[in-house]
């Protein structure tokens, strides 16, 4: 794309190019996110291409590949513009039907979506899981291509950025951040205009010339994506964001630091940077203004405690992620030494909204009251990542205060194969499990501490009957366990010991002081960690135990597993419901079920490794487990 | 060990400006063209970085993402991230252990496959996931993967 000039010009480019990319063809809209990448639609995209191709429908239809479109579940997922009919788990040998009736505006019902009750809907934004939500910033991921700053633009992509620089001072912008009342969608919740503010002052005070903005895109939550989702989707927009945070506090360099694991998400943002340079909005004197600035990408190396701001700029400067102390506020000296704001991909993504359509809009959403201080609330909308046992997984953005209940059953769906719901676990290795009876406890910053969880970045794991606590706490700790950088004896000692007292207690050898003995290990690393992996390395585990101590209890002292998770805790039998049809005695990987056929068949336990492929494999309901 | 071709990671030095703050991104695109990070490379990489070979191993061990050992033909990746362990992650790596008689991070003999585990690849909606010679598999089961795997053992049988 060509240059663009002036900020006069990119401001009228938004009217040009919508009207340039406006047809009268309907699109075809195909969702090329992680998700629906998994579920093969990169083939689905290739089959689309050549019907269009091979029967000339280029001025017929137009096909558009997207990121996420939310519900992943339903993948690959293909939605019809302009009547946004919805069609999921759209196989190959569906694409033919697809242009068929994207052309003669009638829906392929057999693609359509299926509600509780058994009814069809065809339209997106009826559909519950949408219905349900607040997509003030995943609903664009639907009508843009993440490959296309042209798509972005006539979206009104860039055009807070062209308000901020025709004629707002680094102040009035950071003021309009304060007063949003935006926090840090990372995890922590620290008000982000404060921090911009304190950054600007500092560095101004030390004379500092060179200052930072980078871009938290680590995700180390294991069991979330929405950074990826938003980072690979609509790259422009995080771009967007850094420039003006950029000018808020008189930077001209950013860096974004990804995960290595994420690398659709890199590539989106690398042609994007490239496609904004192009387009003179990143590099030297932006838009004819005298501000520079530029961007460029770190990618991480599959290290969790790299997400933590001292350990990713140790990262970024080419070091191990050792957290360092924090007696010296980032604001002054960060990256390098220099004065540094660090914000994740979602509070970067929300400040073009704020600027965009003004404070107003934004407080108008979430909890709280946020004029005198931004503590005093949690405004705008989150985005979760909602996964495990739910009926809906996917994407979901949902107003600040929305409930639990809201989420998981609302939007969400309830729990897979009519189960019960157990608990939900939120803030990821940092937070804790959330039990039913606080299911319409509203979800803000604020709220969920108060139950020994955190709202972290998102990720949002539902549990069913079927899970085992202590099993789940165990895994956290494994978790931890291996990402600690082991600078800290507290942390590294301390999870270590956490693994061992767990592991006995999943495995029936529990002792009867056990629970203290956890409490005062996770008393210690609470207290004597240096970063907040240790520091909040205790959450999953005392949540569970504060709301699930009975579960713990039964492990050790009835040396019984209530979710029937923990295989020396569990046994497999065979229940008069038995046909004797064979089946499992077929598929035991240790052939150890026995019987004849049309006989009841029996397990011996003791060659049974308790792999649960019997109960799996039986339509009987004829495998016991206790 | 036969001498080592060093033009490679000359290049790589020069794309990462020979300067030592990118060693991050050095060890990554090493990783990239050589699978793994030999030994010669990295005594390379620290003569012309003037660092020691110690500073590079702190780097190589800490960051998950490197491999010392050469890794197989193939890379079966299982996610062992928090929604995809809740959907049972941990019973299909068990059973692509059992089938290739080795564990996570190791190799076969025949060096055709390696198995490793990722925390998290941003599919949880999909989990369990596993990545095949960089293939997202969705709804993952053990049947599945040890399926593809079974196919290409058998292919380079054939070859
Ligand atoms: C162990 C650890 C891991 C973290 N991982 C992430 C991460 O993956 N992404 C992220 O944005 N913040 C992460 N954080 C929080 C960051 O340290 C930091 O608070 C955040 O990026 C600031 O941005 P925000 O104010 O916009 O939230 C992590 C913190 C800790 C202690
Ligand atoms: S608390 Fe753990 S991860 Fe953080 S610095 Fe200490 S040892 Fe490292
Ligand atoms: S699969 Fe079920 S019904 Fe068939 S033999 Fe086994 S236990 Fe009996
Ligand atoms: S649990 Fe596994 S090993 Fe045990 S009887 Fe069933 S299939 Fe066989
Ligand atoms: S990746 Fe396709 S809907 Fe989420
Ligand atoms: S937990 Fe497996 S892809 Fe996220």
């Amino acid at each position: 794309m060509e240059r663009i000039k002036s900020i006069k010009q990119l401001q009228d480019l938004e009217a040009t190019l919508a009207a340039a990319r406006k047809s009268d063809r309907p699109v075809v809209t195909v969702c090329g996110g992680i998700g629906c990448t998994a579920n093969g639609c990169q083939k689905l995209v290739a089959e689309f291409k050549k019907l269009i191709s091979e029967k000339n429908l280029g001025d017929k239809v137009e096909l558009l590949v997207t990121g996420c479109l939310g519900f992943c579940e339903m993948g690959p997922v293909v939605v019809v513009y302009p009547q946004k009919t919805f069609y999921k788990k759209v196989q190959v040998a569906d694409a033919a039907d697809i242009l068929d009736s994207a052309i003669s505006g009638k829906a392929v019902e057999r693609l359509l979506y299926t509600d509780a009750e058994g009814k069809k809907i065809e339209k997106e934004d009826d559909i519950p899981f949408y219905k349900n939500q607040k997509r003030e910033l995943t609903g664009i991921l639907g009508v843009i291509d993440p490959e296309s700053i042209e798509s972005y633009l006539a979206a009104g992509g860039y055009q807070a950025l062209a308000k901020v620089l025709s004629g707002m001072k680094p102040e009035d912008v950071i003021n309009d951040i304060i007063k949003s009342g935006l926090r840090g969608r990372g995890g922590g919740g620290f008000p982000t205009g404060k921090k911009w503010e304190s950054c600007r002052k500092a560095a101004d005070k030390l004379g500092a010339s060179k200052r930072y903005v980078i871009c938290n895109a680590d995700e180390g939550d294991p069991g979330a994506f929405m950074d990826e989702a938003v980072l690979q989707g609509n790259p422009h927009t995080v771009i967007e964001g850094m420039l003006i945070g950029a000018f808020a506090i008189g930077s001209d360099e950013g860096i974004v630091y990804v995960r290595n694991e994420y690398p659709l998400a890199i590539k989106s943002l690398s042609a994007a940077l490239a496609q904004a340079r192009e387009a003179g909005l990143l590099g030297k004197n932006i838009l004819g203004t005298d501000f520079s600035f530029d961007i460029r990408i770190n990618r991480g190396g599959g290290a969790f405690v790299c997400g933590e701001s001292s350990a990713l700029i140790a990262s970024i400067e080419g070091f191990v992620g050792e957290p360092r102390a924090k007696h010296i506020h980032m604001a002054e000296s960060g990256l390098n030494d220099k004065p540094t704001v660090l914000n994740n991909v979602e509070t970067w993504a929300n400040v073009p909204l704020i600027i965009k359509n003004g404070v107003a809009a934004f407080t108008a959403i979430g909890t709280g009251d946020v004029t005198e201080n931004p503590w005093n609330g949690s405004k705008g909308t989150k985005i979760f990542s909602l996964a495990g046992k739910v009926n809906n997984t996917g994407l979901v953005e949902v107003p600040m205060g929305a409930t639990l209940r809201d989420i998981i059953f609302g939007v969400g769906g309830g729990i897979k194969n009519g189960k019960k719901f157990k608990a939900v676990q939120t803030g990821g290795p940092s937070g804790g499990c959330i039990p039913e009876k606080y299911l319409d406890m509203p979800v803000d910053f604020d709220e969920l501490s108060k139950v020994g969880s955190m709202m972290g970045s998102g990720g949002m794991v539902v549990l069913d009957e079927d899970s085992c606590m202590v099993d789940f706490a165990k895994y956290f700790v494994e978790f931890l366990c291996e990402e600690s950088c082991g600078k800290c004896t507290t942390c590294r000692e301390g999870l270590a010991r956490l693994k061992e007292i767990l592991t006995r207690i999943t495995e029936g050898k529990g002792r009867a002081d056990d629970l203290e003995l956890i409490e005062a290990v996770c008393e210690t690393l609470s207290q004597g960690s240096l970063c907040a992996l240790g520091g909040s390395a205790a959450n999953p585990v005392l949540s569970t135990l504060r709301h699930f101590r009975e579960e713990y209890e039964a492990h050790i002292f009835q040396k019984k597993c209530p979710g029937k998770v923990c295989k020396k805790l569990i046994k497999f039998s065979i229940n008069d419901n038995c046909t004797g049809c064979t089946v499992c005695a077929k598929n035991c990987p240790q052939n150890c079920i026995s019987g004849a056929r049309k006989e009841k068949h029996v397990i011996d336990s003791a060659k049974c490794i308790k792999c649960g492929v019997c109960k799996e494999v039986c339509k009987f309901g004829a495998v016991t487990v206790e | 060990m036969a001498s080592y071709d060093t033009a490679k990671i000359d290049a790589i030095l020069a794309k990462n400006e020979y300067a030592e703050a990118n060693l991050l991104a050095i060890l990554q695109d090493i990783q990239a063209a050589e699978g793994y990070l030999p030994r010669p490379a990295l005594e390379h990489v620290a003569k012309s970085l003037g660092i020691s070979i110690a500073r590079i191993y702190s780097m190589a061990t800490f960051y998950k993402a490197f491999s010392l050992k050469p890794r197989g033909k193939h890379i079966c990746t299982v996610c062992m991230g928090t929604a995809c362990h809740v959907r049972g992650a941990g019973r299909i790596l068990d059973k692509i252990e059992e089938n290739l008689k080795i564990k996570a991070g190791e190799t076969t003999k025949d060096l055709l496959f390696t198995v490793e585990r990722v925390n998290c690849v941003g599919a949880c909606a999909m989990g369990p996931v596993v990545i095949m010679d960089g293939e997202t598999i969705g709804n993952a089961t053990a049947n599945k993967i040890n399926k593809v795997i079974n196919d290409i053992k058998a292919d380079s049988k054939k070859s």
